[in-house]
């Protein structure tokens, strides 16, 4: 093994410089922000957004973890009940979850690493995020006027023959869709031509990859959750039988309807995780990303595969056992790309340099969530022990460990790893240290409780459950309030960061990734000169040296 | 070792042959799991001791895997994953393929109970009663919204979809009782949505289900379960012995003619326009709302001078009014009860 000697590596001298003029301040003014088509300050406004929505869906959840404390009634009534885990679970999915990663830091950091001045169409950028915040809007003031209580799911002919009003919500949902639309558009396209020269589709960073692939997606499921939503509004309020069987409708059908587009959805979430998770492990790893072209095409495969598993969620809605066994076999394709993902971390860690932060305590916490939320998914789409598993807090804690626990491990890992980037601040490692801790844990302890009462057969959706499921439901609560607590140190030296933190300079990660070869905040035109790229972006070796290379 | 890994896993109790299949495929399922993810574990646990970085900016080797090294990771999860599922499956056909000889009972989910009748039997309301060791079929269709089936201590669990039939099938093996849940939400009172399978030794069940069919029995349940009234007879004979002790048949006829009140003959589901000029559909709820609070809406034509009921009906009475009142059809005079679903889908 040749060592390469450290006196000949030229130690970085001057002292870490913040940009005076940079994005943020380059023009002044709210009117200035709200008319902006500059793809970051679009990214920094989608992340105040989604961080609302999160507080907000996080705020249902500990109404719903505090009210399942006794059996019995705790502190709220059972509609009640009803709507506020209706509420947590749009607001978390279609506000919070669907945006958040491509929304900020897809906004945020594609046109850097492709070594662009911004996206494709910048216009059509600003735009998504206004039909964002309309769509916000509708389902927001739906959800508050109406009292939707249907379950983010809203099977028929539940929702459409509920009283409470459903249509605000539904329309809201059918407006988002069309921001996840053109979101998506705007990358495949940017990612098509705006390349900069030298930047081969073997050399894009592999975040640019999982976002082109949740891009794809994007664009071609989310249309059927419209069709769904519009169809179930129009049924509720026009009286028409699409899936309400007393009017001629078939029930099931909404069912392959719903899920033809929140399959999918998981993976518009959990992909953009990923990519995310592939440039923080090469960046502390310090190494090139282990099977690079696996990784980048395992998550093109998981985007075809995943259209075609759906059906894996209606095993016992009354599909025949072919169906069943059809979208069976498919899952476990969706499991395999996922494991070699999972092996392609780990492998990238081998012969690495590894430096420990908090973005590797997170993505630590995240090999954890997405190894068992993978497997506990493989094991619901095994059909037969998903007879028992279904419907129950085996499926909650599931989804919770890839929808929460990967994909915000995820989101907490990039905001703490391109928050220099954005802002130019660095923050207080120490306490970012002790949130992540606190948010491992606090994970673990609210949703391994859940896995267990769905295995004694507690039921989702439940306000009041059979006594026997007290201790597990008092342990999840508390596991969510250390969660809750963990956020809250966040938000804290965050915001402290932002105004009194350490300057950052261009790179204070000495990462490879092209996104960190401008100025810290990014001057508005990205870059002051044309760049070249002669190196991949995970490549850590110095100019000139030649490095060791090992095939395994 | 089954009773260990059960406790573990926080499993209920196995009550059903089906059970123990689900159980034997969910250890391997574990098993294999908590192996993988701990090699994993591990893996990544030796790489982080042992390559922590020692300098800033230090150099790294690259390192390929081969094309060997990558079809044998994805060799290994498929193999197990295909294991998994051919188990899973074959478990899952057997499942949903009911033996010949089946015990037949219809379920029907409403909001927010179950019902059972059984074929040429009785009816009976949240309790379902079954033989052990004798397979038993349940057919399941819903009244309104969908219902899921689901008794953890059998690991068995079907949607009951209203507008058709989807079918399980169970063998109980522990004589006991048994939950049930209702697992898909159905709505406020979802979480209630609880009943009850009492499974009896073969010869134990003989006997009750004759002496049910012969109306012997004091705990005979078609009138509403345990806590019904004490009447042993079906829901509408119930309602027609309340309607007159009540005296309600002083001032509503069941002949189609007016009288104080308005007939009771077709009036379930029947169109009525109020004081108001509102128009209502006289179902469940306004016939409920009118025996509580009778002056809230009235019949144009008629005078407000129903005294309330409130208080002196309970709950199972009203209902049985209820029932009553729906099977007066002109078309329909004698007071037959009438028949869950007879309805019995195509083998499939």
């Amino acid at each position: 093994m040749s060592q390469p000697v450290a006196s000949a590596i030229p130690a970085p001298t001057e002292a870490p410089v913040y940009q005076e003029i940079n994005y943020l301040n380059a023009d002044r003014g709210v009117a200035s922000w709200l008319k902006t088509l500059d793809h970051k300050r679009i990214g920094v406004m989608y992340f105040a957004s989604v961080l609302l929505t999160f507080l907000l869906g996080g705020i249902f959840a500990m109404i719903v973890r505090f009210e399942l404390t006794t059996p019995e009634p705790t502190f709220i009534g059972a509609n009640t009940y009803n709507r506020m885990f209706t509420l947590h679970g749009m607001v978390m999915v279609f506000l919070f979850m669907i945006p958040a990663i491509p929304g900020v830091f897809g906004n945020f950091c594609l046109p850097l690493m492709l070594g662009a001045k911004d996206v494709a169409f910048p216009r059509l950028n600003l735009m998504s995020l206004y039909v964002y915040w309309v769509g916000s809007a509708i389902v927001l003031t739906g959800v508050i006027t109406g009292g939707a209580d249907s379950g983010w799911t809203f099977y028929a002919p539940y929702s459409t023959s509920t009283p409470m009003t459903l249509f605000p919500v539904l329309l809201g949902v059918f407006v988002l869709g069309f921001s996840s639309i053109l979101t998506g558009l705007n990358f495949i396209v940017t990612v098509h031509t705006l390349r900069a020269p030298g930047i081969t589709w073997m050399k894009m960073p592999l975040f640019v990859w999982a976002i082109y692939a949740t891009s794809i997606i994007q664009v071609l499921a989310t249309p059927v959750i419209g069709l769904t939503t519009l169809l179930v509004g129009i049924e509720k309020v026009g009286g028409f039988g699409f899936f309400d069987p007393g009017r001629g409708g078939d029930p099931v059908l909404m069912q392959h309807l719903f899920w033809f587009y929140s399959h999918p959805a998981v993976y518009i979430m959990v992909l953009p995780a990923m990519g995310v998770m592939s440039e923080i492990v090469a960046a502390f790893a310090r190494k090139n990303i282990f099977g690079y072209k696996m990784i980048a095409y395992s998550s093109l495969g998981i985007a075809f595969v995943g259209f075609f598993a759906w059906g894996h969620h209606m095993f016992v809605s009354g599909q025949s056992s072919f169906d069943g066994g059809g979208f069976a076999v498919i899952s476990m394709l969706v499991g395999v790309f996922t494991a070699i993902k999972v092996f392609n971390w780990v492998g990238t860690l081998y012969r690495g340099a590894i430096l420990v932060t908090a973005p590797f305590i997170y993505l630590c916490g995240f090999l954890f969530f997405i190894v068992f939320g993978g497997m506990t998914g493989i094991a619901l789409a095994t059909i037969s022990p998903d007879v028992h598993w279904h419907d129950t807090y085996f499926v909650v804690a599931h989804f919770h460990f890839i929808m929460v626990g990967a994909v915000i491990m995820a989101f907490l890992a990039a905001i703490h790893y391109w928050f220099p980037k954005m802002f130019g601040k660095t923050y207080n490692e120490g306490w970012a240290m002790v949130a992540a801790a606190f948010i491992v844990l606090g994970f673990n302890a609210t949703f391994i409780p859940q896995f267990l009462a769905g295995n004694g057969g507690m039921p989702r959706r439940y306000y009041i459950y059979p006594e026997r499921f007290t201790g597990l439901n008092v342990a999840s609560t508390m596991g969510s309030t250390l969660l809750a607590f963990g956020f809250v140190i966040i938000l804290i030296y965050l915001i402290f960061a932002l105004m009194r933190g350490k300057i950052a300079g261009e790179n204070p990660w000495h990462s490879k990734g092209y996104e960190w070869r401008t100025s810290s905040p990014p001057i508005k035109e990205n870059f002051a000169e044309t760049l070249e790229y002669p190196e991949e972006p995970h490549t850590y070796r110095e100019p000139g040296e030649e490095p060791e290379h090992v095939i395994i | 070792m089954n009773d260990i890994m059960r406790s573990i896993l926080w499993l209920p109790e196995q009550a059903s042959t089906f059970a123990k299949k689900v159980d034997q495929l969910h250890y391997f399922i574990f098993a294999v799991t908590m192996a993988s993810s701990l090699l994993v574990g591990f893996a990544a646990v030796i790489f982080f001791f042992k390559y922590r970085e020692r300098r800033a900016r230090q150099s790294t080797p690259i390192v390929e895997p081969s094309v060997r090294f990558e079809l044998t990771v994805i060799a290994i999860p498929l193999i197990f994953f295909l294991a998994w599922f051919v188990q899973g499956f074959r478990d899952f056909v057997w499942y949903t393929t009911p033996p010949k000889n089946t015990m037949d009972v219809y379920v029907m989910g409403k909001k927010w109970m179950w019902k059972f009748a059984y074929p040429e039997g009785p009816n009976a309301i949240g309790t379902l009663h079954v033989p052990s060791d004798r397979p038993v079929r349940l057919l399941l269709t819903s009244r309104d919204v969908i219902h899921s089936f689901f008794v953890p201590e059998f690991r068995v669990k079907m949607d009951a979809l209203p507008g058709r039939y989807t079918e399980l099938w169970f063998e109980a093996t522990k004589p006991g009782r048994y939950q049930i849940l209702c697992a898909e939400y159905c709505g406020t009172w979802h979480s209630q949505m609880w009943g009850e399978v009492v499974v009896m030794p073969p010869a134990e069940f003989d006997d009750w289900m004759t002496q049910q069919k012969a109306g012997l029995l004091s705990d005979r349940v078609d009138t509403g379960g345990d806590d019904g009234p004490g009447f042993h007879g079906t829901l509408v004979e119930y309602g027609k012995r309340v309607a007159m002790a009540q005296g309600c048949l002083k001032c509503h006829s069941l002949t189609g003619e007016p009288h104080i009140g308005p007939t009771w003959l077709d009036l379930y589901r029947r169109r009525e326009t109020l004081e108001t000029g509102e128009t209502i559909i006289a179902d469940e709820g306004y016939l409920t709302d009118s025996m509580i609070d009778p002056r809230a809406k009235i019949v144009k034509g008629y005078k407000p001078v129903m005294p309330t009921y409130r208080g002196r009906l309970t709950a199972p009475d009203a209902a049985a009014l209820v029932e009553f009142i729906k099977s007066l059809r002109s078309q329909n005079l004698e007071n037959v009860p009438s028949k869950e679903a007879v309805y019995e889908p195509a083998r499939r």
